[in-house]
């Protein structure tokens, strides 16, 4: 078993686990990976015990290669955008007040 | 993102706006549940390199499919609290309905012609008990209360001497109400009758213990789990112990209760699935609670003579059954064409009929013509349930205005008190 993981190589963790999940392409995925990295790391902030940090870093590490291998196959089967995605889109380039009926 | 620009005259952008009709929202999750994508990172291996048949005891492709098999096996009775060796694998909650149903009817007959379920069950429970009934056995169909649940003085009165078997479903597809499991188990168990429940809506979405609950048998289903369709689990107690007829005859696989080749990939997915479930109870009940909150209050402050149906409490937050009073549920589904809806189990949505299982709680028929099931996961963002809110509005207040109906409500008079001169 190596050390408890140092504060540099969890925040490395969480900043590329954000960065890998903000690259899903399919939105509901994306954005559920999003808000349990972040939660998860939230949750798990105030650990004390090296093995529950190393325990917690460990599954971290495990989600972040499924997100960046799941990625990949998800880009292979793309889908059309949801409306709430095109909806977004067209309400930032359009004139305000405009909306998708 | 959309890739293409966004053009500078008016005509072109209104063209634009037509063509870009995306994939709609998905808003059904009683009907099923996308699949996770760490499920799918399990299942992968088996469906490439790991092919063999976990039956072969002759070489290391079958010890390998074995080894999965039975992992999984562990991680379904695990998020119950059974022993693995209680765990048949089935393809569906469907099979395991009919399996418990008909399996322990026929093989206590003998003695035993009686069985109990509600009126609200799924229809793969009620369709064995017709077919129970075709064979000479007598099966009550508790009525529910308004509210949708059991009443436990109703069931404590049907329960006859010879009783072999109650069913009763956890959680229900269409209202999300979440009968008394626990007292319905102690209350079995002390008349010595087996209680079956058809958990296929509440495993892994509220917790569940067999050995608490005293459940003799359960089914599952894999796909309203994350994880993927064609594969569910039969919970079988072993003591004290629950006998059937199995109803596919073959190589004896499963205990001799369900023969034919387990799918190994599809049983993978299925454990992965009980073991995310696990670990990500709590999480994801946290969210749904704050996903159907949000609905109510932007649905509620916004419109009036909108009825919930099934208990408030006693349900599962995911599951929100509303009724629309003077609106026709078929026009605002079609209305609501970028929101993927429903308005009760997908089983039955191909015919208009009004859904039993509103009937079945006395809801009138017009109410449970008007009735909408939005369904969320562990994958439904803020954003989609601000979007279906803010388009239900405004399409119940546009179907409202074009209502004769609404307007004479408007106007004060009681349509129970209208005599329609054609009938």
């Amino acid at each position: 078993m190596a050390g408890r993981p140092s504060k540099m190589s969890v925040l490395k963790l969480y900043k590329t686990m954000l960065r890998e999940a903000s690259r899903f392409p399919a939105y509901n995925f994306r954005m559920y990976c999003l808000r349990r990295t972040r939660d998860g790391f939230r949750m798990n902030k105030a650990l004390s015990d090296p093995s529950a940090i190393t325990k917690v870093y460990n599954e971290g590490q495990s989600f972040l290669e499924v997100i960046k291998r799941q990625a990949v196959i998800y880009s292979l089967f793309k889908t059309k955008n949801l409306v709430i995605e095109n909806d977004k889109f067209l309400c930032q380039h359009l004139p305000l007040g405009c909306r998708l009926v | 993102m959309a890739s293409a620009k966004i053009p500078d005259n008016e005509s072109s952008k209104a063209t634009l706006i037509a063509s870009i009709n995306g994939r709609p929202l998905y808003m059904d999750a009683q009907a099923t549940t996308p699949l996770d994508p760490r499920v799918l990172d399990a299942m992968l291996p088996y469906l490439t390199s790991f092919y063999g048949n976990p039956h072969s005891r002759t070489h290391a492709y079958g010890w390998e499919s074995e080894k999965a098999v039975e992992d999984a096996r562990k991680e379904v009775a695990d998020l119950i609290g059974a022993d693995p060796k209680e765990i048949i694998f089935t393809s569906g909650a469907t099979e395991c309905n009919n399996i418990a149903v008909k399996g322990v009817a026929r093989f206590y007959g003998e003695n035993k012609k009686h069985v109990i379920t509600t009126q609200t069950e799924h229809k793969c429970v009620l369709d064995s008990c017709r077919v129970l009934e075709n064979e000479g056995f007598t099966v009550t169909y508790l009525p529910v209360n308004s509210n949708g649940l059991i009443s436990m003085e109703n069931l404590e009165k049907a329960i006859r001497k010879d009783t072999a078997l109650v069913s009763i479903m956890s959680v229900n597809n269409e209202i999300g109400v979440i009968q008394p499991i626990e007292e319905i188990g102690k209350l079995c168990r002390s008349k010595k009758v087996f209680f079956h429940t058809d958990a296929a809506q509440a495993v892994g979405k509220i917790p569940l213990d067999v050995n608490k609950m005293n459940i003799d048998l359960m089914s599952i289903s894999g796909h309203k789990l994350y994880g993927p369709k064609g594969v569910g689990a039969l919970y079988v107690r072993r003591r004290p112990r629950v006998r059937l007829e199995p109803i596919q005859s073959g190589g004896g696989q499963e205990r001799g209760l369900r023969s034919g080749t387990v799918p190994t990939p599809l049983i993978v997915g299925l454990g992965a699935a009980c073991k995310l479930a696990l670990s990500e109870m709590e999480y994801d009940h946290a969210w749904m609670k704050k996903l159907s909150e949000r609905l109510l209050s932007k649905i509620t402050s916004n419109l009036e003579d909108v009825v919930r149906n099934g208990d408030p409490v006693h349900s599962y937050p995911g599951c929100i059954n509303l009724s629309f009073a003077y609106v026709e549920g078929e026009s605002l589904l079609v209305a609501l064409k970028d929101v993927a809806l429903s308005s009760g189990s997908a089983c039955t949505s191909a015919s208009l009929e009004p859904s039993y299982v509103l009937r079945a709680i006395g809801a009138d028929e017009d109410l449970a013509h008007s009735s909408i099931r939005f369904g969320f996961g562990r994958f439904t963002t803020m954003e989609e349930v601000d979007y279906t809110a803010e388009r239900c509005i405004k399409h119940v207040k546009r179907l409202r205005d074009m209502s004769p109906l609404w307007e004479m409500v408007q106007e004060g008079i009681d349509l129970k008190s209208i005599k329609w001169s054609q009938h």
